[in-house]
């Protein structure tokens, strides 16, 4: 079973402290992958994992078929791999057409150009306008990230993952913070830019059921740092026992 | 939320747009600073004028300094460093080598601030906020050591003397010292601020500078967007390493000596001053900074033998009342007329 990202029997221990235990996961090209779990499930652990922020203890990473264990959040993102965040206070002094503006610089190879005028450079600048467009951005260019509305900011991070025009994009509670009409909108822009960019597959790590619910092809759902279910979200929400472990109250005995 | 539903857009509509007075009034100011500057020598007393020299000098150093702390977001104790570094170099080169070049010097004192900036960069860039300040004012003072006990290098406490450099290659050792400081080094070193100030402009508002500047908001972020945090540090390391050693150049020429007092840390602290006075978050705030701290502390010396006090009580209101420095108040003050008048101009 190959995939264009996976984990294979991933382990990571901090001290004594399990955070993963043998986690295996594929995503395939074309899906929308979710993972669920409580609190303390180690969602975090693997979305840093797969991330390649820093390496499993046991157990690889692949990305496209290449070990890509640890190589560092920048190398990965130049193969393909994009991440956005649950806490988005992400550049605060800088405008929306200057933080889209980061990513388009990279994913143009202009990073090093340290005498030229990045204002001058049209190319630059339509991209930015570009995926201000798609994500509805584009009148507020000019505005400083910190002075976003909360749902403006998440978007504003989605859309610098998605500049970078990656292969595949990792979501880590991209709606959490907002209220919950603006969730589905976020949602449903995101996975139109997809479609637009040709994007090859999405991860979302959520606490929403009910988004989970509308937007997954497949959930994984983990618990106590193990793989506790990875099924087709029709055959996962016919299963009251995943369910029940991943919604309700984690099981006596559980810390 | 008003953002979510993509728009058609016209972005030329507002990029396009014809030049705001707002606009129009920053290169105005800026013109007239600079023929202030340049016309000085036949208005203004020989000593304004050579008050004017360590201006140019520090507001050399300082745009520097800034593209490290404002831009970077890292706040150097130790670039005083720097600043010795370039006056060491004037006084080697002009005293014992017979090196009078002024642009041989120049660039002597980069290629030395480069060589000594590489390993102390590479080891204080791995670390932000107050760490990275430690460790820059511990390398700070162990070149101020190096300074002081290296006596039959450095001339130990007594320093060094600078001899009167040639300025392209013209030699003024005939015309008196006060003429040559406020006639032709003057200029010399007014031509300096001009060009270095547009070369800095050319960096911060070029890819790498938007690169900077995100690793400053939020370092994660950025590298997950293929920004390379430590590598860009570094580089703003060096070239704030590079523009400080010509600032040491000008000071020393100006002073005729170069003292390890240049390398001490609280010469390093009074740059982080002279920033903060001026506004770290504006492009100008250092050069404002170093005119407003010169004479500032020379109006100060007159005054009070406690201007040391006086000058404290000065940079604790700054912080307080004036966080963005003496530029951000300017730029609040303008912002508020343009809009003043721009409502005016709308209402019959």
């Amino acid at each position: 079973m190959t995939g264009i990202l996976q984990a294979r029997n991933c382990t990571k221990r901090y001290g004594a402290y399990t955070a993963l235990d043998d986690v295996s996961l594929v995503i395939r090209e074309g899906e929308l992958l979710s993972i669920v779990g409580p609190n303390g499930a180690g969602k975090t652990t693997l979305v840093s994992l797969l991330t390649g922020q820093f390496a499993p203890t046991l157990g690889t990473v692949l990305f496209r078929g290449e070990d890509v264990a640890g190589i560092g959040p920048g190398k990965l993102a130049q193969r393909g791999l994009a991440r956005g965040f649950q806490l988005v206070q992400m550049f605060p002094l800088l405008t929306v057409a200057e933080a889209i503006g980061v990513a388009v610089v990279s994913q143009r190879g202009r990073a090093h150009r340290i005498w030229s005028s990045l204002k001058a450079d049209r190319a630059v600048t339509e991209d930015v306008e570009e995926v201000a467009t798609i994500f509805g951005l584009s009148h507020r260019l000019d505005t400083r990230a910190g002075l976003l509305s909360q749902g403006e900011k998440k978007l504003l991070d989605i859309a610098s993952a998605f500049a970078l025009k990656p292969q595949v994009i990792l979501l880590d509670e991209p709606t959490s913070g907002v209220a919950t009409a603006d969730k589905h909108t976020i949602m449903r822009t995101l996975i139109g830019a997809a479609k637009r960019i040709g994007l090859k597959g999405i991860i979302l790590v959520e606490h929403d059921m009910d988004l989970v619910a509308a937007y997954s092809d497949r959930i994984v759902a983990l618990q106590g740092g193990r793989v506790l279910a990875d099924l087709p979200k029709n055959e996962f929400f016919r299963n009251a026992e995943v369910v029940a472990a991943v919604v309700g109250r984690p099981p006596a005995g559980f810390h | 939320m008003d953002g979510n539903t993509p728009q058609p857009v016209a972005p030329a509509a507002t990029h396009d747009a014809p030049p705001s007075p707002a606009s129009l009034l920053l290169p105005a100011i800026l013109a007239a600073a600079v023929l202030t500057l340049a016309t000085a020598p036949y208005w203004a007393s020989p000593y304004a004028i050579t008050m004017l020299l360590p201006f140019f000098a520090y507001a050399i150093g300082l745009l520097g300094f800034n593209l490290l702390f404002g831009y970077g977001g890292l706040l150097s104790f130790g670039h005083a460093m720097f600043v010795a570094t370039g006056a060491y170099t004037a006084a080697t080169l002009t005293g014992v080598l017979g090196v009078r070049s002024l642009e041989l010097i120049l660039l002597a004192a980069i290629a030395a601030s480069l060589l000594i900036a590489l390993p102390v960069g590479l080891l204080c860039v791995r670390y932000t906020r107050i760490f990275f300040g430690m460790m820059t004012l511990s390398f700070g003072m162990l070149v101020h050591s190096f300074l002081i006990k290296f006596y039959a290098i450095t001339g130990g406490d007594t320093g060094m003397t600078v001899l009167r450099p040639t300025l392209l290659g013209i030699d003024f050792s005939a015309s008196p010292r006060t003429a040559f400081l406020i006639g032709p080094f003057y200029y010399y070193g007014l031509v300096l601020l001009l060009i270095a100030a547009a070369l800095m402009y050319r960096i911060v508002t070029s890819p790498f500078g938007l690169h900077l500047k995100a690793q400053r908001d939020n370092a994660l972020k950025a590298q997950y967007l293929g920004v390379k945090v430590h590598q860009f540090r570094l580089w703003a390391f060096l070239i704030s390493a590079a523009y400080c050693a010509v600032a040491g150049v000008l000071l020393s020429v100006r002073s005729g000596n170069a003292d390890p007092e240049i390398a001490y840390w609280t010469h390093s602290g009074e740059l982080v001053f002279m920033t903060v006075l001026g506004g770290f978050a504006s492009f100008l705030g250092p050069v404002i900074g170093a005119l407003s701290f010169i004479f500032l502390r020379d109006w100060l010396m007159t005054l009070t033998e406690y201007w040391r006090l006086a000058m404290g009580i000065v940079l604790l209101l700054t912080v307080i009342y004036v966080p963005r420095g003496v530029a951000g108040l300017a730029e609040t003050v303008i912002a508020q007329t343009v809009k003043k008048r721009e409502t005016e101009e709308q209402s019959p």
